[in-house]
């Protein structure tokens, strides 16, 4: 047995290997003669779900629409194609590196030659952990922790006035996943404020409909009373409102609903009553990059982190915003 | 009755197969008991059965499935990993096909769809056994190359998107209700009866055990080990593309990331709970059914007394460590050896022979 879990071990490696090859960098010379135009190297994580493609084409149209040339690569949730990548971005002079890293560790090497070559780097979507911050400019991305702010303070609204305990059921996303963890943290720090927010019962859901669904189901039938769902993505919430219905229950009504992210499937459901509130997670924040980087370029001062323009959707902006919902 | 017919009587039952899996399921059930008073409480609502033990039972189909494919694969001595993606691309491929077609509530497009997720399921499992059957390769590997690149098919068909489908008729399949009962259930009832007779009504049960204890005498003695060594893949495969069809029916969605995601570990754990060797050469259908609902009644478990997600592998990997020590004769006759000493009977212990169980 142990020889075969080892032969098993050296495969799964070659697999790796293999399907790692096929992804070089950014590709193309830089091309700088007319008219100074920008040019900016951007690596993404890869095209893991909906969320991540609507990010990508976000970058991609704002850069056409800024009049800025970018060399996008996908790194396919590799940290070593990141790395050729942003090598061969630095080799190619471009002006700007951004990219969302795959991992928070192990970037300080890559992110010291481009210092050396004095290129700017500004992180999206996703931090790095590195003692030396000025390896990058700034930080472009979503604040979890005030994700979970945002949908406590709703329920806090929601509830002003009223003294009856409110028992809630939260479902977490990923166990140590940063949103999950944050998500949980900034809606616990505001619904403690208040005595009368209770949490019943919080399980991970593993951000899938599946686990939310049957998670839920438990929660129906273990807990006798259940006044809010809190979910940390909207997949989780979709399921659950189909474990709401089966249980002869009426979500949004019966059970109110906070979810997180705001895709188009939870739009629709918030357009029929089914979530209450869905507190935006933006993939779409190109035009704020594109903004960013031309501020690096003139030379201005830009803040160390910058939080993209999230908002909070009641059911009636989401009715209005869905059909121009692009994810 | 005297005391010493009713300890014989005892020994005869612990010694029946099924006996230490179902004593484990029946108390990781009444320990639910213990914090929800009407965990065994069922009632109709809406027009269906509804009730905790049911969602056991509903949510389990899908596993029971996969692990009864998995039971005649490790029969045989192999193994089968690819099942977790084989579940993610038939989900995927009946989504696909029902959220593209004009009519998706009709009756057509949903047989369509369940017709190109099994024919596919057919093709995964005849390249599975052809790998492992007619070239020899390791059973690890040959179905370690599916579960790798399988799980990136299903990502490609569903573009890396979550796929949202709504199709009454196709929601039947893992989300409806049937005689009041949850569709799911009778499904895999039905499949878990069928291979049970299957098995254990005709020779094939024998053949397989035989094929898996020792394939050379096997082939000796004129069985097609070849043929039937291909089979069971096959088998498994169809069972986890049923089960694809069932957790994406659920949720009316297919999730090419997600859906089956580390089944195959779980289906292994449901197979070896139930008393089937993983050396090959014996195997137990009750004992796998038995086996995949300890493991759905343990999430069912966390989610009721509410154990803190990060504890809960612990919780789990303890409830599964005491399983297999509790199925373990030599370490329930050193339990027993040593409840003696300490009672002073001292009397000194024939060496048993544990591997009795031999072969059907």
């Amino acid at each position: 047995m142990p020889k075969r879990a080892a032969a098993a071990l050296v495969a799964g490696a070659m697999v790796t290997v293999l399907t790692a090859c096929g992804s070089g960098g950014g590709g193309g010379s830089a091309d700088k003669g007319a008219g100074h135009k920008l040019v900016v190297g951007f690596s993404q994580v890869g095209a893991e779900s909906g969320w991540r493609t609507a990010n990508t084409k976000s970058v991609q149209e704002s850069a056409k629409k800024a009049g800025i040339e970018l060399k996008f690569s996908d790194a396919q949730q590799k940290q070593e194609n990141q790395i050729k990548a942003i090598r061969s971005f630095i080799q190619q002079k471009v002006d700007v590196i951004a990219f969302s890293p795959v991992v928070e560790s192990g970037w300080d090497t890559v992110l010291k030659e481009a210092k050396d070559a004095r290129i700017p780097v500004i992180l999206t979507d996703r931090a790095v952990d590195s003692k030396d911050d000025s390896l990058y400019v700034s930080f472009l991305g979503s604040d979890f922790v005030e994700e979970g702010k945002k949908a406590g303070d709703w329920l806090v609204k929601e509830y002003q006035g009223k003294s009856d305990e409110v028992n809630i059921v939260e479902l977490q996303g990923t166990t140590g996943s940063a949103p999950a963890n944050d998500r949980k943290a900034g809606f616990g720090d505001v619904i403690k404020a208040e005595a009368k927010f209770k949490v019943v019962a919080s399980q991970t859901g593993d951000f899938t409909r599946a686990k939310g669904k049957e998670v839920m189901q438990a929660f129906l039938k273990a807990q006798p009373k259940i006044d809010v769902l809190y979910a940390h993505n909207d997949d989780m919430a979709l399921g659950a409102i189909q474990a709401i219905e089966e249980a002869g229950k009426k979500p949004g009504s019966d059970i109110r609903i906070i979810s997180v992210d705001g895709v188009k499937d939870a739009f629709t459901a918030m357009s029929q009553g089914k979530i209450n509130v869905d507190v935006e997670c933006n993939p779409l924040l190109g035009d704020q990059l594109m903004d960013l980087v031309k501020k690096v370029k003139a030379g201005e001062q830009v803040p160390k982190r910058i939080k993209t323009e999230e908002g909070v959707f009641t059911q009636d902006q989401a009715a209005a915003a869905l059909p121009t919902r692009q994810y | 009755m005297t005391t010493a017919s009713t300890t014989a009587r005892a020994k005869a039952l612990t010694r029946y197969r099924l006996f230490w899996p179902a004593v484990v399921l029946a108390v990781l059930l009444l320990a639910n008991l213990a914090f929800t008073s009407d965990f065994f409480a069922v009632h109709i609502k809406d027009g269906h059965l509804y009730g905790s033990t049911v969602d056991i039972l509903h949510f389990g189909a899908p596993l029971i499935l996969v692990s009864l494919g998995m039971t005649l694969v490790i029969a045989t001595g192999g193994i089968d990993l690819s099942v977790g993606s084989t579940v993610a691309i038939a989900g995927a491929l009946a989504c696909l096909h029902i959220s593209e077609a004009a009519d998706p509530a009709s009756p057509g497009t949903v047989f369509g769809a369940i017709g190109i997720a099994l024919g596919t399921a057919v093709l995964l499992g005849v390249a599975n056994g052809v790998l492992v059957a007619r070239l020899g390769v390791q059973p690890i590997i040959a179905t370690l190359i599916l579960m790798v690149a399988g799980r990136g098919v299903a990502q490609l068909i569903t573009d890396g998107q979550i796929i949202t489908v709504t199709s009454e008729p196709y929601k039947l399949i893992g989300g409806g209700y049937w005689l009041a009962m949850p569709f799911a259930i009778l499904l895999s009832g039905l499949v878990a009866l069928l291979t049970a007779l299957l098995t254990r009504s005709t020779a094939l049960g024998l053949l397989l055990e035989s094929v898996g204890g020792n394939p050379v005498a096997s082939r000796l003695v004129g069985i097609r080990a070849m043929r039937l060594v291909g089979l069971v893949y096959v088998f498994s495969a169809l069972c986890a593309a049923v089960a694809g069809l069932m957790v994406s029916s659920n949720v009316s969605a297919a999730d090419g990331n997600n859906a089956g995601l580390w089944i195959e570990l779980d289906a292994i754990l449901a197979v070896v709970i139930g008393g089937t060797s993983l050396n090959g050469g014996r195997f137990s259908i009750g004992g796998t059914v038995l086996g995949a609902l300890i493991i759905q009644t343990l999430s069912t478990t966390v989610y009721t007394i509410g154990i803190p997600p990060e504890t809960t592998l612990v919780f789990k990997a303890f409830v599964v460590i005491t399983v297999c020590l509790i199925q373990s004769p030599n370490f329930r006759a050193e339990v027993a050896r040593r409840g003696a000493g300490r009672r002073s009977v001292d009397r000194p212990r024939p060496a048993t022979t544990t591997n009795r169980e031999v072969g059907a």
